[in-house]
């Protein structure tokens, strides 16, 4: 057979020819680079100018971040280390960040205890663990439960009491709702469990808390919310009003849909009202109005004032972007849910919500993400943040004149919290497979 | 917006002034701490430094009142108050008294129910321009653009020169005397005006100050003292002569150096009824007998503060001028202790 053609061709090669690397025209950068930057004259011309300008900008940007100097005790010292190692073009004066990074980072809290803040932010993250990711022990959640508490006491201080009496009220509204159902029925059992425990914190948690620090005192150094200050003011302020502000804006959500007229006409109330004024004029509301309404001898700390108005403002829009997820549910799982037999809440906690959630993360991180970045506005009504104190600091005669290298150290931080938590629901929204299926 | 806001709650203020308790010298005392409202951060008068530990020339006066009041110059709780909160967080009871660069108008006296207690810094509005545009006056300043923090009595000042002086100007407004360094730096407006005291401050900031320089002319009168409320005379009358002892004190020659050596006694009877030694003035203001002694040993007297804090040694390098004493041609005049 192989002889068959032995006369009618001329040469048959025996071997194969051995694997060759393609043109270099046609791999690798080369070929990228052909294809994508110059692929004719226009985008050759295009990425030739896009090439210089990204040069030009960078040629006047890196020597002066890397040149920067980190180690001076004034602005004006900055400049003369400058001139005396013969650079003749202007450089950054980290040295503001390092004789200052504490204050940007924790005020004016006391530097012996900044392992209060940092414990108290672990133990967030401790807690907050077990409901990001689904695969950790469930145990965990009981670390969830206790960190408010643990991370109040730790930051302001005080009596170990004073928190402990707080929470058993939570568990007094537990206890109602879990045993009291069969003797109150369901209204009278949630009735009771918001009516007891808020009548108990407001006659007895007080002195419960002190009668038991009479008798076992044990209690850590008290700092005041005037100590607050820097990244730990905006972090306290935001994450407080993220946790507050997803359950009431899931509630107040559920309200808007709900049949009963007065809870539905309450929510639209308070969340038109809400969304319809700016954040700035609340936190003037917070600090200014409410002082004339309370009796002068109530001090109302201004950071919970803050705190409460930032949360009612965050769950108005938590409470649109979750309807948004209820809306968009079609009716038929409604009423499989109710097919089911299950009850109101029933049908809410086991069908609607995991759905209408999953359907809103991304509403819902991008409205926490912006909350977080409007704590900057509590700057307004006196109290010291990032960009508080870098009025602050600038107003010190040492750093009086430095600009930027404040504004971008405040900005890489801000970045790394919000890009994070973008990233997570980015990967969350992947595991839920949010699509349409 | 925040101005119908601020309006708002000033009205409300006006209402409310009245009705908080008349008793504040009894309230610090029993609390143990003066909380004294001050600005966020304005060079050489109010900022913190790197320990958190507030320094400046207003600061100096909340010592001094803490230190009357309480014998206890660090008894005080610092309340940085914005343009906007001040007069809100004075009138509501936030904070006892105000010493935050705060200028002495009619309005504020009489219509918002507070009360200046005296005059701490004679400032004034001036204009800051660079050396080669080569203007010498400020009568030249034809058409310039000028750079103003908004929202401030220096914003009407400027408009009432330009009018009545019949000249025009671009005004490029900025919020804070940060972003008006970099925007005259960048030369977005020709000239920067603010107070002079302010200009200085902001001068000497400069890579190279001697290009920029100050008019000679002052356009308007900042008179700036401490505020309290309407109504509670005592606790006015307590901080007005703590302010005025500051004063007195420079004018007697006694110092944080030599006023222990004078408390034990001297031949000179001002000095001894203002340290105590003679009359009851300690104990008819409500307080202790030896108050001037704790308040000179603890901040020194005006001209120490000036000098500590603004004056020509510092970065700030304030001339005295019109804040001498009146005998050195100033208008510091302190009133007798008798």
């Amino acid at each position: 057979m192989s002889d068959t053609h032995a006369q009618s061709v001329q040469f048959v090669r025996g071997t194969m020819i051995p694997e060759q690397d393609p043109p270099i025209t046609e791999k690798g950068a080369l070929k990228w680079m052909r294809e994508n930057l110059f692929s004719s004259w226009l985008n050759a011309i295009l990425t030739v100018l896009s090439l210089y300008v990204i040069y030009w900008v960078l040629a006047h940007i890196l020597p002066w971040t890397v040149g920067g100097i980190w180690d001076a005790e004034s602005l004006s010292q900055c400049r003369d280390i400058r001139d005396a190692s013969g650079i003749d073009y202007n450089v950054a004066c980290w040295a503001v960040i390092t004789d200052r990074w504490h204050q940007l980072l924790f005020g004016f809290y006391p530097s012996e205890l900044y392992w209060r803040p940092i414990l108290a932010l672990i133990i967030f993250g401790a807690a907050i663990a077990p409901i990001l990711f689904e695969t950790l022990p469930r145990k965990m959640l009981i670390v969830s439960i206790a960190a408010p508490f643990l991370a109040y006491w730790l930051l302001w201080g005080g009596s170990v009491w004073g928190p402990i009496a707080v929470a058993f009220g939570f568990g007094i509204g537990w206890a109602i709702v879990t045993y009291g159902e069969s003797l109150l029925g369901a209204l009278g059992a949630i009735i009771g469990a918001i009516v007891v425990p808020v009548l108990y914190w407001l006659f007895l948690a007080g002195p419960v808390g002190a009668a038991l620090q009479a008798t076992l005192p044990i209690g850590i150094a008290q700092i005041g919310s005037n100590q607050f200050g820097g990244f730990m003011l905006a972090i306290i302020i935001g994450v407080s009003a993220i946790v507050l502000s997803l359950p009431l804006g899931i509630l107040l959500a559920l309200g808007r849909q709900s049949d009963l007229f007065i809870i539905n006409k309450c929510s639209v109330i308070f969340i038109e009202v809400i969304r319809g004024v700016p954040l700035i004029v609340w936190l003037f509301t917070a600090s200014l109005l409410l002082n004339y309404f309370l009796p002068p001898e109530v001090s109302f700390d201004l950071m919970l004032r803050v705190i409460i108005m930032v949360t009612l403002f965050a769950s108005a829009y938590i409470a649109e972007v979750v309807r948004g997820g209820l809306a968009a549910l079609p009716r038929g799982q409604y009423e499989g849910a109710d097919s089911l037999g299950l009850d109101y809440w029933q049908a809410m906690r086991l069908i609607i919500l995991p759905q209408a959630l999953k359907i809103s993360i991304p509403g819902i991180v991008s409205t926490f993400i912006g909350l977080f970045k409007d704590t900057t506005l509590v700057v307004f009504i006196g109290l010291l943040d990032p960009i508080g104190l870098s009025q602050a600091i600038r107003a010190d005669s040492a750093w009086n004149g430095i600009y930027w290298e404040l504004f971008i150290f405040i900005g890489l931080c801000f970045f790394i919290f919000c890009f994070s938590m973008s990233q997570y629901s980015q990967w969350l929204e992947r595991k839920l497979n949010t699509g349409h299926r | 917006m925040k101005k119908s806001v601020f309006l708002g709650t000033i009205a409300v203020a006006g209402l409310a002034a009245g009705a908080v308790s008349a008793q504040t010298l009894d309230e610090v005392q029993a609390r143990g701490e003066l909380n004294c409202g001050v600005s966020t951060g304005l060079a050489g008068f109010s900022a913190p430094d790197s320990d958190g530990e507030w320094q400046g020339f207003d600061v100096a006066v909340c010592r001094a009142v803490a230190a009357a009041a309480l014998g206890d110059p660090s008894a005080v709780n610092f309340v940085p108050t914005t343009g906007q909160t001040r007069f809100t967080a004075l009138a509501s009871g936030e904070v006892d008294m105000l010493a935050r660069n705060t200028t002495w108008t009619f309005t504020r006296d009489v219509d918002l129910r507070f009360e200046f207690v005296g005059i701490n810094y004679y400032d004034g509005q001036g204009f800051m321009i660079p050396r080669e545009l080569g203007v010498t006056s400020a009568m030249e300043l034809d058409g310039a653009t000028v750079c103003i923090q908004t929202g401030t009595t220096t914003e009407l000042n400027l408009a009432d020169f330009f009018a009545s002086n019949n000249m025009d100007y671009e005004p490029v407004p900025v919020e804070t005397n940060a972003e008006a360094q970099q925007q005259y730096l960048a030369g977005a407006c020709d000239v920067y005006t603010t107070d002079s005291s302010g200009l200085a401050a902001t001068r000497a900031t400069f890579e190279d100050p001697s290009a920029h320089v100050i008019m000679p002319e002052i356009i308007s009168k900042e008179p700036l003292g401490p505020v309290v409320r309407h109504g509670d005379n005592e606790w006015g009358d307590l901080v007005r002569w703590v302010l005025v002892g500051l004063i007195a004190a420079e004018e007697l020659g006694v110092t944080s150096d030599n006023v222990m050596e004078l408390a034990e006694g001297t031949n000179n009877p001002s000095i001894e009824r203002m340290l105590g030694n003679e009359g009851e003035f300690g104990p008819i203001l409500g307080i202790d007998q030896d108050w001037m002694v704790n308040v000179i040993s603890s901040v020194g007297n005006y001209g120490e503060i000036f000098e500590e804090n603004i004056g020509e040694d510092t970065p700030i390098g304030l001339a005295r001028g019109l804040n001498a004493q009146w005998t050195d041609g100033g208008l510091l005049y302190a009133w007798p202790f008798r």
